[in-house]
């Protein structure tokens, strides 16, 4: 507050008016986002809630209907309890490889080894190049015949399914893919470790703890925070996988990989079902709201905060 | 009595000494043990994780004979550089390397000021409402984006928008996104607010000091929030899928998929193809992964 006097005075300004001065600037900066969000975020889900209530086909004027999409979602479409199942299928086996997996790699890293830079560099190029590309490129490891993934189980006296075309393994495939990026969570999790203070685990060896009780009772303790947030991130980024699937099945076989983003897009923009898209688009929404949640409130039984220890 | 006598009497000096050398030379052995087993897993993880790079560049140099070959043949013989022109010349890839390159280009620029300037007056400036306006942005964090898709499709066809490059460019000059705005203010918030203070002693204007020490001193940071906009925009699929419809405004993800379309797949054209369009990101990464590397621990583990 000094400081902003000897500012005013230097300015030849009285304070109040400098302050006001500097609000205004503020708001004035502020005001892209903000017209931004009542544009892009906040009108448009005001407007998707009305739309939910509606049916339209973006031809004829929008009809007022009630509830009769979520009746329809609810009681009457087989395809959408397909949708949750598929996603809900990979979500919870896609998560936890990758959250597990990012770990351990994390930790076979961390150790005291030459190249760590590079093989770092190995693991986390996969999660730089996602998109149709890499889309592409799976789909031509998939392949039954000439893929690589086949060729590689032949090699084993293994004759590889048909990964992408049976129903049986379709959504195994979309997992393989998705530990693929494992990367991703490995370099967050080399951070938090690397923020793990040494004199801890220095203590523990003194008292004749051994590595696998280190683990167990000093680095996972530390990290849950970072584990948390990895799990968090895995389970919203899984619970809306889009790109893959629309790219290599298109939902087939049967509909067995109908997830339910692929869904939304079909009744919006195949079948333009703008009403009914937009009731699927808040059931999606509030499943991963609820995920999330629920995660959230589990956290406090298991994500160790340093800070709350020091208060004690 | 001595504990040294007790010792002695016992015999227990000499057993001492004659395990101790023994448990350190087991430790050391374990050491190595688990070192090689680590170097092991690594080799067998990190080779999983190449392999698919690896085919597809084998496969985008093959003849077309040679890709269904069993065993397959890892290193091309001939070398096929033809599949690459061949590949680009099939589609227009040229014109849909423009479009993604103008998108991206002015998507970053757009996220990169808006989101700086948004950031700098809730990290620094002080005004009614600003804290309230700033739980809102991480309000907006959590929301998955599918509720606005449909709405906003509605805006941009109100707006005659639709089949142009407009509405992947222009929401990101409406703050630039709520995760960069967030990640660009904690950045800003641990520059010293005496720079801040000085400079309006000497009479510089709050834009002045957004532009002469705040930008200056977050050129790390900006530059993680650029190549993070880099990789979604080039990316990016469900957007463009939705709002391009001519061909002459494909980007290059709508554009690989071209390459779908026909009765057969050509695979090496298809990798080749993929191979070109993978190129820009990873030379990108290769050039700036020390930013990359601290874009991601900064929001990882501080935010």
């Amino acid at each position: 507050m000094a400081v902003r006097a000897s500012i005013a005075s230097r300015l030849n300004l009285p304070a109040g008016r400098l302050a006001r001065r500097e609000a205004l600037v503020g708001v004035l900066l502020v005001m892209p986002w903000f017209v931004g969000f009542l544009v892009f975020l906040l009108g448009p889900m005001l407007v998707s809630v009305y739309l939910s209530f509606t049916d339209w086909d973006l031809l004829t004027p929008a009809k007022f209907v009630g509830l009769k999409n979520y009746r329809k979602m609810i009681f009457e479409d087989p395809l959408i309890k397909q949708a949750l199942k598929v996603t809900t299928i990979y979500a919870f086996s896609a998560v936890p490889l990758r959250v597990v997996g990012g770990l351990l790699l994390a930790v076979l890293l961390n150790q005291n080894i030459k190249l760590k830079s590079f093989i770092r560099t190995v693991f986390y190029l996969p999660s730089v190049v996602s998109g149709v590309a890499v889309a592409m490129l799976w789909l031509w490891i998939f392949n039954s015949d000439f893929g690589l993934l086949n060729l590689i189980l032949n090699l084993f006296g293994i004759s590889g399914p048909a990964w992408l075309s049976d129903t049986r393994y379709v959504l195994a495939a979309f997992v393989i893919m998705s530990l693929w990026g494992v990367g991703g969570s490995m370099v967050i999790y080399l951070a938090g470790l690397q923020g793990v203070p040494t004199d801890l685990y220095e203590a523990a060896e003194v008292d004749g703890a051994n590595s696998l009780t280190r683990f167990w009772y000093i680095t996972l303790p530390m990290i849950s925070p970072v584990i948390f947030f990895n799990l968090v991130m895995s389970i919203i980024a899984a619970l809306q996988i889009f790109n893959q699937a629309y790219i290599m099945t298109q939902g087939g076989p049967q509909n067995a990989s109908m997830f339910m983003m692929l869904y939304l897009y079909f009744n919006a923009f195949e079948y333009f079902k703008m009403g009914y898209a937009s009731a699927l688009a808040w059931l999606i929404f509030f499943y991963i709201l609820a995920l999330t949640l629920l995660v959230f409130r589990s956290s406090s039984h298991w994500v160790f905060y340093t800070g709350s220890v020091r208060g004690k | 009595m001595k504990l040294d006598t007790i010792v002695k009497n016992t015999g227990l000096e000499a057993s001492r000494r004659f395990a101790a050398p023994s448990l350190w030379a087991s430790k050391r052995w374990q050491g190595r043990l688990s070192l090689t087993l680590t170097y092991a897993l690594l080799l067998f993880f990190g080779a999983l994780v190449t392999l698919p790079f690896l085919w597809m560049l084998s496969t985008s140099l093959k003849q077309m004979d040679d890709i269904f070959l069993f065993p397959p043949k890892w290193i091309p013989d001939p070398i096929v550089w033809s599949n690459y022109p061949r590949a680009l010349s099939k589609v227009p890839f040229l014109l849909f390397f423009k479009n993604t390159f103008i998108i991206t280009f002015f998507a970053i620029i757009g996220t990169l000021v808006s989101a700086s300037l948004v950031a700098y007056s809730f990290a620094r400036l002080r005004w009614p409402g600003r804290d309230v306006c700033f739980f809102i942005v991480l309000t907006t964090l959590m929301l998955p984006h599918q509720v606005t898709l449909i709405p906003q499709f509605i805006i941009f066809r109100e707006l005659n928008w639709i089949d142009t490059l407009l509405p992947l460019i222009v929401p990101w000059f409406f703050g630039g996104g709520a995760f960069n705005i967030f990640l660009l203010r904690q950045f800003f918030i641990t520059i010293p607010e005496e720079l801040d203070d000085a400079a309006r002693i000497d009479g510089c204007s709050y834009l002045g000091i957004y532009a002469r020490i705040i930008i200056p001193m977050s050129r790390p940071v900006l530059a993680a929030v650029a190549i993070f906009a880099f990789q979604n925009h080039w990316n990016e699929f469900l957007l463009p899928l939705i709002y391009i419809h001519s061909r002459s405004r494909y980007t290059l993800a709508l554009g690989l998929r071209l390459f779908q379309e026909q009765y057969w797949v050509d695979w090496s054209g298809l990798m080749a193809a993929s191979t070109v369009v993978m190129l820009p990101v990873l030379l990108v990464f290769y050039f700036a992964q020390r930013y990359f590397i601290q874009g991601i621990v900064f929001t990882g583990v501080k935010g």
